[in-house]
């Protein structure tokens, strides 16, 4: 960005007209853009949790058990849950957002969009199988 | 208005945050599936604690851990800033939201450190 807009005090030509907080809640498109960020606050939650876990796990077979009993409380099952829907949402629209993102060319021809998102989707599935398969069999 | 823009910190800030969505969309799914319902609702065996304790002692594993829950930070601290500054129009409050976002990834980056740490 070449230039950044800065807020400054008695400025009249950076005025802006004031947004309402809830600006968003009129139009689902809206709505679903800010559903889409807040996806991150629930990607940052469960890294702390796996943190946590594996403090746990270094601090002793006590402290695993009782972090695995947390874990099969019912708070800690409706968080997980719902944590699961919007990681899945940021996934999804991750992986939609790349073709955006990513530009390849093969010779001249520009590889389409469908198929940037494929492997995108191919590589989703091949890295959650290795590592269900480490975490459950190696 | 200046002539030239001044050097901004934003493109460093950013490719932490695209890192970090790419790799919590890839890894994130499964390993919340995993711990968070599928073992403690008994669908799988979670692992015994030698199982658990080899697998955050083991370099790669560890290493990979240690990325995921920093990247994933730095994602949540740039996209939870603008969700701020735009969803609840707090830009004027940009000082302290920048303390909080980028500090509590860096805070979680060290406590990672600490707790993987192979010694």
């Amino acid at each position: 960005m070449s230039h950044y807009p800065r807020y400054k005090k008695y400025r009249p030509k950076l005025y802006r007209a004031r947004v309402p907080i809830f600006w968003w809640v009129h139009r689902w498109v809206h709505v679903r853009f800010i559903l889409r960020e807040l996806t991150s606050v629930f990607v940052a939650f469960y890294v702390v949790v796996l943190l946590l876990l594996a403090r746990a796990v270094t601090q002793g077979p006590e402290a695993y058990a009782a972090f695995l009993a947390w874990l099969a409380t019912p708070v800690a099952l409706v968080l997980h849950a719902v944590a699961l829907a919007m990681v899945l949402f940021h996934s999804v629209t991750w992986f939609n957002l790349a073709p955006k993102a990513l530009v390849v060319h093969v010779g001249k021809k520009r590889l389409p969009g469908a198929f940037i998102a494929g492997a995108n989707y191919a590589a989703w599935a091949a890295v959650s199988a290795l590592l269900a398969w480490i975490i459950l069999w190696a | 208005m200046e002539k030239h823009a001044k050097p901004s910190s934003e493109p460093f800030w950013w490719a932490l945050f695209g890192a970090g969505g790419a790799v919590a969309a890839l890894c994130i799914p499964v390993l919340l599936l995993l711990t968070g319902l599928a073992m403690p609702l008994g669908w799988v065996e979670a692992p015994s604690h030698a199982e658990a304790l080899a697998l955050v002692r083991h370099p790669l594993a560890s290493l990979l851990l240690f990325a995921v829950i920093s990247l994933s930070l730095f994602h949540w601290a740039h996209r939870f800033r603008f969700t701020l500054y735009d969803g609840l129009q707090l830009k004027h409050l940009e000082a302290l939201i920048v303390v909080f976002t980028y500090g509590g990834a860096l805070v979680g980056t060290l406590a990672a450190a600490v707790v993987l740490w192979p010694f």
